[in-house]
């Protein structure tokens, strides 16, 4: 407890101390004088904001496309799968894990290149790859983070009785109400649990979107790129207070959901 | 709830599709790896052996490979202790501010990894005056992989209630003693499934390592990077990537049979 | 003791520790704040770095931060390689990290982990005034004698006369196609800044804030009346006048590069098909055999003079020196100018180049050509054109333009 105490939260606030100090240009040098410049530049700019409204939208939207996708997933894993299968299918969704996030970025790279997968696949229907842009980051990012996904759900799926469904089709529902009264209710703490993973993941990502994303910058890639490139960190500071301020809403929005118990 | 075959049919063949699209990228790996075009044109005109033999010899990759390793146990052995440690103080010990505790205990995983990478960078190298090595990489995954671990034991802590450990200390035994022969059997697939999904995290963590590594370390992941876009060690990157793939097979499949045939272990459920 | 009282403890602990840390690493340049124009020959005191003053035994290892393609070890080819002969020669094991752009370097060498690094005009300066390298005894490096005079004690590698580094080329940026998808040779930037050309959408530009001098060069050129003298002094207007370019121009690019490799498999796939390049990547694409070209356009170019810099705090002092007179002797130098298409500081390279022409087409013995190009420095605010009625841009501003422009 000490530790997160003491090393993770006091390296935050060491952080977010530096966003209220100020950078020598030329040097690249902090400057510990006190200043709101950073964040005042972070305000007034249009830019940032168009970015931090690119950046939500996207990991909003990846949220939402894997629940969709991995509801059904997870669904057919808990409860009509038979055993073997189940146990079969939980390898299957596991195992991509552990390929390297950059080599599965990287893979996407070439399906979405002119002339590659998609493409080739697609020419006798017409269909032509998005090429690198922000639709390659959406789809990008929904197929890292879908394990992250489907696991949560599949695990929320699996607690809910059996016995539950059956009666609630003795009392005579038929299958869409008790998937609307019964199921997603008792699924919706896993499933916003999930969305914690991409929802985050997606807000800070800076590798996909350099991998796939063609000229388009997110937020993450503001912050390295202050960090790294320009050796600002008090302004990269202050632009990463950003994603912290969004996900700490996020949070205390869904602790009353009971999703944290579903982790 | 008996759903109708055609819906039954319906969710296994999107499942199916799913998997098809999951694992084509993987496909498309490992297909390259074999690719003689070194910037990999699709589709691939020639088909090789060769970036196997290179990637055999690599150093490079074996070096970094063995260094993940260490790293990730290291940092999930760290993880195991101090999780089930603070899973067991929270549990034991009822106290009003508990909601926030937990929410600060999952705040490394929901805080996007540039921030806490950063930071614990920031940190390593102004506070505490560390050099980047070895330690500050362990140190960075620890603090994430704390949360798995946590997480599961304090489920599986959550179902299990005091009673059983009431008991022993009722017949006598000591603190030890009970969490030896009742506390840590019953704990156990928990503790497998945090330790699992915590070397997994830690094996494949990219962002927090880049800032928290020195100049010697190369994790997997990062040795994966440097090389990723170099001509003639890309193709090498694929080989290691498929052969990441098919021997997870291994650790995965292992820990299912341990933790029984519900699969509560590996996912944490229940 | 509650818990919530330990965790508010740990908290303030924490704050308190913020406090302390994070301290401004000044290197002793009690004006690095206000530092002035190194063009204009306005001087500034750069902090006390000791310099060597004798070459030891070798250490057993060199931590060397180059640009890519600067310090080949057989992983790109097989068959480019002088750090393996360096290894051999001098027993200094070559840990070698490649950055993509000046930025990087300048960060990466704050760290205090490399030996040596190959900086531009642009990282130079900034380096030195921060007190990241050390001033260089060019005594112990026998072959700087050897190395063009002219490109000695000039603005970017030296201050009050006192060498900062050893000189290692020079070269352009220049501008490639795709010889199958772009049907007529440009001549002229205007391809890549026109408002709609044929490829719209597969455009690629350098992905740093350098870049904008590269518009300011064309708008020189093309927009007179703005005034533009010296693409890196631009005052408020002619700074906006050069994002609005960029601007402009980001509607048609397909993906902005700092990774070399990246760029050549874009050119590859035929994601890109027109943009700003290093001769060493049109080389590299040749040899992938994608149909390619490149040419320095009629506007003139930014380019590069870079030079070696030992580190303020180097590990290994006595193998970056030796690192350093092994990349300024001849036949080093002939290699690394053949393989990145760049003009060679030494002159004598020249005749161990294997194209017996390639030190006139890159016209490296030419003062006269090597002075038109305008080579990577830092913008300031005083302007480097020599204006005081005018503040220019510095660079941090060019680098908050520069995420606007990419938006």
């Amino acid at each position: 407890m000490l530790w997160l105490g003491v090393a993770y939260l006091g390296a935050l606030a060491a952080l977010f101390l530096t966003s209220l100090w100020g950078q020598n240009s030329f040097t690249g040098e902090i400057e510990r004088t006190w200043t709101l410049d950073n964040f005042r530049t972070l305000f007034t700019l249009e830019v940032y904001r168009t970015i931090t409204l690119r950046t939500l939208g996207i990991a909003a939207l990846v949220t939402v496309i894997d629940a969709v996708l991995a509801f059904p997933i997870a669904f057919y894993m808990a409860k009509v799968a038979s055993v073997r299968v189940q146990q079969l299918l939980v390898i299957a969704v596991l195992m991509p894990l552990w390929a390297s996030y950059l080599v599965k970025a990287y893979a996407w790279r070439g399906i979405l290149s002119d002339g590659g997968l998609i493409d080739w696949l697609g020419t006798p229907f017409g269909i032509q790859s998005p090429g690198y842009g922000i639709t390659a980051t959406i789809i990008t990012l929904s197929y890292l983070w879908l394990p992250y996904m489907i696991l949560p759900v599949f695990a929320g799926l699996e607690r809910l009785p059996d016995s539950l469904l059956e009666a609630s089709a003795d009392l005579g529902a038929p299958a869409g109400q008790t998937f609307r009264r019964v199921i997603l209710p008792m699924a919706f703490p896993a499933l916003v649990a999930g969305s914690i993973f991409t929802f985050s993941l997606s807000l800070g990502d800076y590798i996909a979107v350099k991998i796939v994303g063609g000229a388009n910058q997110l937020l993450g890639n503001v912050v390295y790129d202050n960090v790294g490139a320009a050796n600002n960190l008090p302004f990269a500071a202050a632009v990463a207070t950003i994603p912290v301020v969004v996900m700490l809403l996020y949070l205390a929005a869904v602790r009353r959901t009971g999703a944290l118990e579903n982790l | 709830m008996t759903l109708s075959r055609g819906m039954r049919l319906a969710l296994a063949v999107f499942t199916v599709l799913a998997l098809v699209v999951v694992y084509t990228p993987l496909a498309l790996v490992v297909l390259n790896s074999f690719n003689a075009d070194r910037t990999f044109a699709w589709p691939p005109s020639e088909l090789t052996l060769h970036w196997w033999e290179v990637a055999i010899g690599a150093r490079g990759a074996r070096d970094a490979l063995w260094l993940s390793v260490e790293v990730a146990a290291v940092a999930t052995v760290v993880a195991l202790v101090l999780g089930t440690l603070a899973a067991m103080a929270l549990s034991r010990f009822r106290f009003f501010g508990q909601n926030t505790v937990s929410l600060l205990i999952i705040l490394p995983i929901a805080l996007p990894g540039i921030v806490t990478g950063i930071a614990l960078n920031n940190a390593f190298r102004t506070i505490f005056a560390w050099e980047l090595g070895f330690l500050t990489i362990v140190v960075a995954h620890a603090t994430f992989c704390i949360v798995t671990v946590f997480n599961n034991v304090q489920a599986r802590m959550r179902r299990m209630g005091g009673n059983l450990e009431e008991a022993s200390m009722d017949l006598g035994a000591g603190g030890f003693t009970t969490f030896r022969l009742v506390t840590f059997p019953m704990l156990r697939s928990a503790l497998l499934a945090g330790a699992l999904l915590a070397f997994g995290l830690s094996f494949d963590e990219i962002v927090v390592t880049t800032f928290t590594a020195g100049t010697q370390q190369q994790t997997l992941p990062l040795w994966i990077f440097n090389n990723l876009f170099r001509p003639n060690q890309a193709p090498v990157v694929n080989v290691v990537a498929a052969v990441l793939v098919v021997v997870s097979i291994v650790p995965i499949y292992f820990a299912q049979r341990l933790s029984g045939s519900h699969n509560e272990g590996l996912t944490g459920a229940r | 003791m509650s818990k919530m009282t330990v965790l508010a403890g740990a908290c303030a602990l924490g704050l308190v520790l913020a406090g302390c840390g994070t301290t401004s690493e000044t290197g002793g340049g009690g004006d690095g704040g206000g530092t002035t124009g190194p063009q204009t020959g306005a001087r500034f005191t750069p902090p006390d770095v000791p310099m060597q003053k004798s070459l030891g035994a070798s250490e057993d290892q060199v931590n060397i931060l180059a640009w890519p393609g600067y310090a080949e070890d057989g992983s790109t080819d097989p068959k480019v390689d002088w750090v393996t002969p360096f290894e051999k020669e001098t027993g200094c094991k070559a840990n070698v990290k490649y950055f993509g752009t000046s930025d990087e370097a300048v960060t990466l060498m704050k760290t205090g982990d490399y030996d040596v690094v190959s900086a531009s005009g642009d990282a130079s300066l900034r380096l030195i005034a921060a007190g990241d390298v050390a001033p260089v005894n060019t005594d112990l490096v026998p072959n700087y004698k050897d190395i063009q005079p002219w490109l000695k004690d000039r603005a970017w590698n030296s201050v009050n006369g006192q060498m900062y580094g050893v000189p290692h080329g020079w070269g352009a940026n220049l501008l490639m196609w795709r010889t199958d998808k772009v049907k007529t040779a440009p001549t002229s930037w205007g391809a890549v800044f026109e408002k709609s050309p044929p490829y719209a959408g597969a455009v690629t530009a350098y992905d740093s804030p350098i870049y904008i001098a590269d518009a300011a060069l064309y708008l020189m050129k093309t927009q007179p009346d703005l005034g533009i003298k010296n693409p890196y002094a631009l005052d408020d207007k002619q700074l906006q006048a050069s994002i609005d370019l960029l601007k402009t121009q980001r509607k048609n690019i397909s993906e902005y590069w700092s990774d070399y490799l990246k760029e050549v498999q874009a050119f590859k796939t035929g994601n890109t098909v027109i943009g700003t390049t290093w001769q060493v990547i049109a080389n590299l694409a040749e040899s992938e055999k994608v149909p390619v070209k490149a040419t320095l356009p009629e506007e003139g170019a930014t380019g590069w003079s870079d030079t070696w810099m030992v580190g303020a705090d180097a590990k290994n002092p006595n193998c970056a020196y030796r690192w350093m007179d092994w990349i300024a002797g001849p036949q080093v130098q002939a290699q690394v100018a053949e393989y990145f298409g760049e003009a060679p500081a030494n002159p004598k390279a020249c005749d161990y180049t294997t194209d017996k022409n390639f030190c006139t087409t890159y016209h490296a013995d030419d003062k006269a050509y090597s002075e038109k190009i305008w080579y990577w420095t830092t913008p300031i605010e005083q302007c480097l054109d020599g204006r005081t009625d005018a503040t220019c841009a510095d660079y941090g501003r060019w680098t908050q333009a520069w995420t606007e422009v990419k938006g």
